[in-house]
């Protein structure tokens, strides 16, 4: 790791604040920049976000492009992409770092096809081996990873959550806050977002939660999530789902766990009910530690699990509620 | 309407982690015993899209476009039993050693060809790479507006409208045609394809393709147009080994575990 690494982390916000993911990113680059004497550029697009720059340089960007306009705002492809694309031609990055989130997977490869940089999404290890970038990444569903390298000067990543530590905040840092004026033309925005609903009940807590509850086709039906609702308020923890409870309709599709859902890395993850699919292990393998219930002795869970119990849920849960409700009255 | 399907032949991904393995050398799946060869979900379920839109609209003309090996016919058959119009299989020793961007190319080349398409669907991500560029890609490539990952695509006056996942909701984007869709599991069910369709597909002429064909240059494909290198490909270590807990009833068993994990001090 010798040339000075120069990175460019797109920042996604929500409620005018950088998510979480962001700061694992800046984590990251951080690190890179230290080590080589190179820099991290972050930008941030949308309305106003005068307080998500500053946050940003706090944590650790010398540099925050900040595009304000009402245009940007709320986030569409159309709409980002000739921003972020000017942002990174002018900076040069040998590494464009996107969050592996609903909108980022769908930013990340177009951003990459206008840069014509190569691309690797849902990254869950990086390092610079002999001065270039080489990203590991699971693949078939969670049974393998893959690790690449690039041919392009610039490599646009998508970074899954929950894989690197998070810059601190350090309120005395400073990095430079630059306005850039958005150079969008309107009439490039092809789609139009007639209307959006938020499932605010659906996990907004999920991916934030130190203990997760979540169930599988185990819990049999929607009452099985009533009781796990129950379980995860004894234990002061949010409900998550396998994506065959979700697909039923036993629980809301927000509350799915898994590669084609959302990443948690709860201190305790407690799955009941769940076979322990690779596509589902990939939303949950950080976690502290795995505790699983199921009827199955055989089921692939009990390979990822510190704990487990061999037993029928419907049994077990009632009598892991009375016994927490026991040692808190 | 004239609606493009690609879909792309993977290794079975519901193949049990415990069978599953990888040629580290090689850096290529192990084609184990019984590990079948199938369409991508994703990709499924963009053809049930397609058909919907036709049953919805009454009429519409479905492509099915396949990157792959011989063996990629199987899996278009059934597309077309399922009752797509016609089917191109990319198949060239050219193409080996791509990654995204050449099969974006390559696909993109053979979507201009067919000529006169309004729709592209794919998937959301192919079910063995699990990276979900090759959509974006061809939109990119072809100059065309995309939506990504769509619930539910219906079109009400010459525009696309689109219901697409967000995680935590969804929301309605309207885009005007030509454009590309990329589909998720949301979509739902797949239908089943009749015994007859499948008798007659097992007929029906697929129509095979060379980078040549699609005036590619060895350039543009395979190995020397890829932006990037496979370096490795691992099974993941894992080291966690279970503590399986014992007790006479759910009461004892539920004790056990809650003193364990405060032991731990987990709880
Ligand atoms: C491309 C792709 C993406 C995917 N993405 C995801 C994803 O994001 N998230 C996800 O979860 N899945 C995903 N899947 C699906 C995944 O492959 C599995 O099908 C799914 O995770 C299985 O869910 P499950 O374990 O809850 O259900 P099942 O496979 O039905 O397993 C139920 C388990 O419960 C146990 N059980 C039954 N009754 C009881 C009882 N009374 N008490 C205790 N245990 C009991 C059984 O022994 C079994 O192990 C994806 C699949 C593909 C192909
Ligand atoms: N070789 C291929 N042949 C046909 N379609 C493909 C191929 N590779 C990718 N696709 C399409 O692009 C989608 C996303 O693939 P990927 O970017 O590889 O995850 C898939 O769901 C397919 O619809």
């Amino acid at each position: 790791m010798s040339n000075p690494v120069r990175a460019l982390v797109v920042a996604e916000t929500s409620d005018g604040q950088p998510i979480p993911l962001v700061w694992e990113m800046l984590g990251l680059a951080r690190r890179w920049a230290d080590e080589t004497g190179g820099a991290v550029h972050a930008c941030v697009l949308g309305d106003g976000l005068d307080a998500a720059a500053v946050a940003l340089a706090a944590r650790g960007a010398d540099r925050v492009h900040r595009i304000a306009s009402p245009s940007l705002s709320p986030y569409q492809a159309d709409a980002w992409l000739p921003d972020v694309c000017a942002v990174a031609r002018a900076v040069g990055p040998a590494a464009v770092m996107i969050g592996h989130t609903p909108q980022g997977a769908d930013l990340a490869p177009r951003i990459a096809f206008r840069l014509d940089a190569g691309i690797a999404t849902a990254c869950n290890r990086a390092s610079w081996t002999a001065g270039r970038l080489e990203v590991t990444r699971p693949c078939y569903g969670g049974k393998a990873e893959e690790t690449v390298s690039f041919r392009t000067a610039t490599a646009v990543v998508t970074v899954k959550a929950k894989c690197f530590a998070p810059a601190p905040a350090q309120a005395a840092r400073h990095g430079d806050v630059v306005a850039v004026p958005t150079v969008l033309d309107a009439a490039s925005v092809r789609t139009r977002v007639r209307g959006s609903r938020r499932d605010a009940s659906a996990g907004a807590n999920l991916e934030s939660a130190n203990i997760v509850v979540a169930g599988g086709g185990g819990m049999k039906g929607p009452d099985g999530f009533g009781m796990l609702e129950r379980l995860a308020v004894a234990l002061g923890g949010a409900v998550g789902a396998s994506r065959v409870a979700c697909d039923l309709g036993w629980c809301p599709p927000g509350r799915q766990v898994g590669l084609s859902g959302k990443t948690v890395a709860p201190e305790l993850y407690l799955a009941v009910g769940i076979s322990g699919a690779g596509q589902h292990m990939a939303g949950c393998v950080n976690s502290k530690t795995i505790v699983a219930i199921n009827t199955d002795a055989a089921a692939p869970i009990f390979r990822y699990a510190r704990y487990g119990v061999v037993a029928d849920c419907h049994a077990l849960v009632p009598a892991l509620i009375e016994v927490l409700e026991s040692k808190a009255r | 309407m004239k609606i493009v399907v690609c879909v792309k032949e993977i290794p079975d991904p519901d193949i049990a982690a415990s069978v599953f393995q990888v040629d580290e050398a090689a850096r290529a799946v192990v084609p184990v015993p019984g590990l079948r060869s199938v369409a991508s979900p994703f990709d499924e379920q963009a053809i049930e899209v397609a058909l919907r839109l036709r049953d919805q609209l009454g009429s519409a003309a479905i492509s099915l476009v396949t990157l792959g090996d011989e063996t990629a016919k199987a899996i278009v058959k059934n597309g077309l039993a399922l009752g797509a119009d016609d089917a191109y299989l990319l198949v060239d020793e050219a193409f080996d050693g791509g990654d995204a961007t050449t099969t974006a190319r390559a696909l993109a080349a053979a979507i201009r060809k067919i000529g006169g398409v309004d729709l592209v669907l794919t998937g959301r991500q192919a079910a063995d790479d699990d990276a979900g560029i090759v959509g974006c890609g061809i939109a990119e490539i072809l100059g065309v507006p995309a939506v990504t990952f769509a619930m539910d695509v219906a079109v009400d006056g010459g525009a696309l409208v689109v219901e697409r996942s967000l995680g935590d909701g969804s929301e309605t984007v309207e885009a005007p045609l030509p454009a590309l869709v990329t589909v998720s599991h949301e979509v739902g069910k797949v239908r089943p394809a009749s015994l007859r369709e499948t008798m007659k597909a097992a007929r029906q002429p697929l129509t095979v393709g060379t980078a040549a064909d699609l005036e590619l240059t060895a350039g543009d494909v395979g190995a020397a147009g890829a932006r990037r290198t496979l370096e490795r490909l691992a099974v993941p270590k894992n080291d966690v080994r279970c503590e399986f807990l014992a007790g006479e009833s759910p009461e004892a068993l539920a004790a056990t575990l809650i003193e364990r994990l405060s032991a731990a001090r987990i709880l």
